[in-house]
């Protein structure tokens, strides 16, 4: 593509040779032309988004410097609040609430220069893996409108590949960055636990909820986790410390980087996403990385812990929608009577059958056997990851067993859906980092994302390898 | 169908998570919720008596700042946005009703 990278743009407007005006003109011409076939967005910003061109402009003329992303457009996951703007998880059950603050990356994208073009199109509360759980209608893949974008975050990966905005912030929990941003073509990050405050992200698992950036290059990609990774401390979870540069580690190579091999992997990828992740160790040993064989045992327990542990989280998180502070009301003779039929009324059915499952798994009698045991399996997976990285500085994995596949595929049965997720889940369960790289094409000619995983705040190393993946996809 | 979870257990849970469901609700979910549990299995084979709990990937330690006043959300526009207000409040209809 020729569209500038994000990297250059801000230089570029900076340097007051390129006005963020025209930018966000370019952009929403896009968005103009493209967005009511592909349906990114919940809310387009086309006036903020021009006030606050004018204003960058503004500071830029009079000599100050709006920041590492002056003048970088950037499409945010509908479940961050926006001060004043609604913000709906895709759910009815938020419908015309609007945030009384922002979330904390928000503020660090204003700060930094960004512009927020719009709020994306995600499956409702996060909960799902193509979008089409959404309470708006889905976002169709910009590859193939009759095939999913993937999800959650599938409006922002779908946003970012439409060319509506430079970069976009998604939340993964399970996959809803990497997954879209495979099925899309275009890059996604999902950090270490901890890396990003969440402080305004609406909550869905806590434990394993983390926002990250998707964008068209590694370097935009690194350009965006400096700026909104750091410590916060409005999120008690935030890690305290400083964050080395990663646009800085992607300017190393990979000569003898450590490239692991999962050798008891579980099964289920395409042969044409098989053949990319082949081709993906092939060009790391290429430029110099040392392939080795490793094993995580317990990888394939992952989505079966997962599907305890985060619907057992969820329904916890989930009980504040109630009628009473926010969102929408059906009225009801008392109290309990209006929780329910509010609850009824707001959410939709994979909210609800998760809302149902996690509650079954948290209840007296059930507790042990279900989410005590889920939690344990957690340890072994963390356990077996720590254990390989002990021999492997990254890891290499499909991120998606297929390309992006066509609506309704899945059918009537959620664990068919579930399964879009098995490479991306034991990583949220370990708390790693993970990222998916496109990585040329496979059936149809839709994109392929190969997955690099690495240890707890090795994301340096992880970007290394995901920029050398990308100097040979861009040949 | 699953013998791990009854019509009668997803009753229940569906009034704990306050949650009103249909009857049809109930058996569709009876039988999605079973099919899911069904993959359980793999893990109660598992030997975990020695396994330790992980609850979440950080190290979580009490944290202390300084005791600082700084603004909180503005009243008003908290409440603005709130499904029903009465004098500045959450209006909210009887606690103790007609249900129980």
């Amino acid at each position: 593509m020729s569209t500038p990278t994000a990297a250059q743009v801000a230089a570029s407007v900076r340097a007051g040779t390129t006005k963020a005006a025209d930018v966000v003109e370019r952009h929403l011409a896009a968005i103009a032309a493209r967005e009511p076939e592909i349906h990114a967005f919940n809310l387009v910003l086309a006036d903020e988004a021009r006030a606050r061109a004018a204003a960058i402009d503004e500071a830029v003329a009079a000599g100050h410097d709006p920041g590492p992303l002056a003048g970088v457009t950037v499409a945010l996951k509908d479940n961050m609040c926006t001060r004043g703007v609604p913000t709906t998880c895709s759910s009815k059950i938020l419908e015309g609430w609007k945030p009384p603050y922002d979330a904390t990356v928000v503020s660090a994208l204003q700060q930094a220069g960004a512009i927020v073009v719009g709020k994306t199109n995600l499956d409702e509360f996060a909960m799902g893996s193509s979008t089409e759980n959404s309470a708006f209608g889905p976002t169709r893949n910009p590859h193939d409108t009759s095939r999913v974008p993937g999800g959650s975050s599938g409006g922002s990966a779908a946003s970012v590949a439409a060319g509506f905005a430079h970069m976009a912030m998604g939340s993964d929990t399970g996959g809803s960055i990497r997954q879209p941003a495979a099925l899309c073509g275009v890059v996604g990050v999902k950090p270490t636990y901890g890396y990003v405050s969440r402080y305004g992200l609406i909550a869905f698992a806590s434990s394993l909820d983390q926002i990250g950036p998707f964008a068209s290059s590694v370097e935009d990609a690194a350009l965006m986790l400096d700026v909104i990774g750091g410590h916060d401390p409005l999120d008690s979870t935030s890690i305290p410390q400083p964050h080395p540069s990663l646009t800085d580690a992607i300017r190393q190579g990979v000569e003898g980087l450590r490239v692991g091999r999962i050798t008891d992997l579980p099964e289920g990828a395409d042969p044409d996403v098989q053949e990319r992740l082949e081709a993906a160790f092939d060009a790391l040993e290429a430029q110099g990385a040392v392939i080795v064989d490793v094993q995580v045992p317990a990888f394939t327990f992952g989505l079966t812990a997962y599907y305890l542990i985060a619907p057992a989280e969820a329904s916890s998180n989930l009980a504040r929608y109630d009628g009473v502070r926010y969102g929408m009301r059906v009225e009801a003779a008392d109290t309990n009577a209006m929780y329910g039929v509010t609850r009824a009324a707001g959410f939709g059915e994979e909210v609800k059958r998760r809302i149902m499952l996690g509650t079954y798994a948290l209840s007296a009698g059930y507790y042990d056997a279900y989410y005590g045991k889920a939690l344990k399996v957690r340890r072994l997976i963390h356990d077996d990851f720590e254990r390989a990285y002990q021999q492997a500085d990254v890891l290499l994995t499909p991120t998606s067993p297929t390309v992006a596949f066509k609506f309704g595929d899945k059918g009537d049965n959620p664990f068919a859906m579930y399964l879009c997720d098995t490479y991306t889940i034991p990583t949220n369960l370990a708390g790693h980092p993970g990222m998916s790289v496109p990585f040329g094409s496979g059936a149809g000619g839709l994109p392929v994302g190969v997955q690099i995983l690495a240890g707890t705040l090795q994301e340096p190393v992880m970007f290394r390898a995901a920029a050398a993946l990308e100097r040979e996809a861009t040949k | 169908m699953s013998e791990r979870i009854s019509a009668a257990d997803v009753a229940k849970v569906a009034r704990l998570a306050r949650l009103d469901v249909t009857p049809e609700e109930i058996e569709r979910m009876t039988a999605q919720l079973g099919g899911m549990l069904e993959h359980f299995a793999d893990v109660d084979a598992l030997d975990l008596s020695a396994v330790e709990p992980m609850t979440q990937p950080y190290p979580l330690v009490n944290v202390l700042r300084p005791d600082v006043v700084r603004p909180g959300l503005d009243h008003d526009e908290v409440m603005a946005v709130a499904p029903s207000t009465l004098d500045g409040r959450f209006r909210v209809p009887p606690i103790i009703g007609s249900d129980s």
